[in-house]
């Protein structure tokens, strides 16, 4: 367990750059643009008298809201928070992507596996640690990052607006920061389920190609697209190239962007329909998203993806061109 | 004591050539010993066996492990610096001290850091910032202070100075070694290691061409500095090697009794050197 930790550490250690400056360096220049765009705002409609702002019926003698008013507001900050995680989380899942990619290569091609392999850890190890940093580690930094970026962003503008008479704090008393957080890291076991196929696929081609893995993980599966579409015109393949679109391409390449799931979720299948933040809020519940393991698919996947991991660890004990 | 490696019928096919046939050998504890042969001839092979970096068939064992199915738990006992600057380029001096007294139990940090006081590393700096000298010596204090029951040096001075090369192994041989350990060691510098070897083993086109302790050597191969009226009797006791030094001729003797040579000459032993080319003679032709 100890030496679990260790390497997760290092994996962090050489990894630094993407898992952590990549969120933090995205949420400083977030909150530098909503700066920038909130002075210029004010700058402009003061010389140009453009803030004739009052909130009709809405706002009380000292600046409050009334009650369905304020319910909406706090919903539409959740969003914001929201957003602001999911901004990061995208960001990770190509760092991530990336970092999968070269996970069990870059180490082969500089020869430092030669060093890796003369300590008493097994492949076995090394390889789940570095599935569990791409998996949980990465996904909780961008969360941490996320929330953090989100309240402050959330501040500047609830400091913004009471320079306009609403009240400021009373604002930010609707905010549901812990649910937010509380929901997104309930999502994360969910994530590490769905996210295993991509994971898997991308380091077993780390850890199986010569060179470029690049391009063997990018190329193998369009190329078997275009197969089954082939096999398919002849008439010798039943399964159709859409289906293998959706199930394997897209499953092998795509599973690392967060919440792919929503489309097993049977209630929301159908599309968005979502009219107020609340019901957004929902939508991003994690009930709805567990759904999602009522469907075969994901456990499908997650299987070939430990299928893959095991078959990336066979191959980082066996291969021997270093 | 028992064997620390002991090999029978080891042999390793790539595609195209046998880069080990059927070779046996047994290393007792307490040994240094060189393996040396041309390039290509097989040592690297054979060390990734030991290592169990690479499969291989036939049978061995090494401190009690099969290196094939227990790699892991054998490298606990075992150290290996493989050819210069295997080290991660990313990492620092302290998150490698920090990593490896984590995960290694028989590391000790203190020895680690203390030899690394005698050096001009810094704790923040990272192995891309140093030299191909500097490299090896954060290496080797790591792995000198593990206690390990054998060391695997693969080229551990490939393309160094004169003066890493020669700290590194007076380092081996004052701070580390001892009767407990093992070391084994791959160069092309032979005469650098000359002196502190106990065995050698020359191997060539897969297969040990000899396996010998020094003492051994010493007593078997003889040169001879013969004058040039003596050369046609020399050469009638088949010597191994002849060649040409200020008009006299040098002849190295496999197993002839040395009262006989003492009557044809000055009788030395042969440097290592001149007994390899000896040896290998006609490996590239």
């Amino acid at each position: 367990m100890k030496t679990f930790y260790w390497l997760v550490k290092r994996e962090f250690w050489e990894h630094r750059g993407g898992f952590f400056w990549a969120p933090v360096i995205t949420g400083g220049v977030s909150l530098l643009l909503t700066l920038m765009s909130l002075v210029t705002g004010e700058i402009l409609g003061r010389r140009n008298n453009l803030f004739h702002f009052d909130g009709g019926d809405s706002i009380g003698p000292n600046g409050h809201l009334d009650v369905s008013m304020l319910g909406n507001v706090g919903g539409v900050l959740d969003c914001v928070l929201f957003g602001v995680i999911a901004l990061m989380l995208g960001i990770m899942a190509i760092v991530v992507f990336f970092y999968c990619l070269g996970s069990l290569y870059n180490d082969r091609r500089d020869r430092s596996i030669l060093f890796w392999k003369s300590l008493p850890i097994s492949d076995g190890q090394t390889v789940l640690s570095k599935v569990a940093s791409a998996t949980v580690v990465a996904p909780v930094i961008a969360c941490i990052v996320g929330v953090v970026t989100g309240l402050l962003l959330m501040l500047m503008v609830a400091c913004a607006a009471s320079l306009h008479g609403l009240n400021l704090w009373q604002l930010l008393l609707h905010v549901h920061p812990l649910q937010v957080i509380a929901s997104v890291v309930a999502l994360i076991p969910l994530y590490v389920i769905w996210a295993l196929p991509t994971a898997g696929w991308l380091m077993l081609c780390s850890a199986w190609a010569r060179s470029m893995p690049f391009l063997w993980a990018l190329l193998l599966p369009p190329a078997s697209l275009l197969m089954v579409w082939w096999f398919g015109l002849l008439g010798l393949f039943k399964v159709g190239a859409g289906w293998f679109w959706g199930n394997i391409v897209v499953r092998l390449l795509m599973s690392l962007i967060p919440g792919g799931w929503l489309r097993d979720v049977p209630a929301l299948g159908h599309g968005l329909h979502a009219d107020t933040p609340d019901a957004l809020l929902d939508f991003l519940g994690v009930a709805q998203n567990y759904a999602a393991l009522a469907s075969p698919d994901l456990w499908i996947g997650a299987i070939a993806g430990v299928a893959m991991i095991a078959a990336a660890i066979w191959f980082r004990r066996w291969r021997d061109d270093s | 004591m028992s064997a620390v490696i002991t090999a029978s019928g080891l042999s390793k096919r790539y595609k195209s050539s046998l880069a080990l046939d059927n070779v046996s050998f047994q290393i007792a504890p307490g040994r240094i010993v060189g393996l040396i042969g041309p390039n290509g001839a097989g040592k690297t092979t054979a060390l990734k066996a030991i290592l169990g970096l690479t499969d291989f068939t036939g049978s061995l064992n090494v401190l009690g492990f099969d290196p094939r199915k227990q790699r892991d738990k054998l490298m606990g006992e075992v150290c290996f610096i493989a050819d210069v600057a295997v080290l991660p380029r990313w990492i620092r001096v302290r998150e490698v001290v920090d990593f490896v007294a984590n995960v290694h139990s028989r590391f000790d940090r203190k020895k680690c850091e203390a030899f690394l006081a005698r050096t001009k590393l810094q704790p923040g700096q990272r192995v891309r910032q140093m030299s191909k000298g500097m490299i090896v010596q954060l290496h080797l204090a790591l792995v000198m202070a593990i206690d390990a029951k054998l060391l695997i040096l693969d080229e551990p001075t490939l393309g160094l100075d004169i003066l890493y090369r020669k700290q590194f192994y007076q380092n081996l041989l004052e701070d580390y070694f001892d009767e407990n350990k093992t070391i084994i060691v791959t160069t092309h510098q032979v005469e650098e290691v000359e002196h502190i070897l106990t065995d050698l083993m020359f191997i060539r086109d897969g297969k040990i061409v000899l396996d010998a302790d020094m003492d051994a050597v010493g007593e078997r191969f003889i040169e001879v500095m013969v004058n040039s009226d003596n050369a046609a009797a020399a050469r009638t006791l088949k010597p191994l090697d002849e060649r040409q030094v200020f008009g006299k001729s040098i002849f190295l003797f496999d197993g002839v009794e040395r009262a006989q040579l003492e009557a044809l000459g000055e009788v030395r032993r042969p440097s290592v050197s001149d007994l390899f080319v000896a040896t290998m003679k006609g490996t590239y032709a």
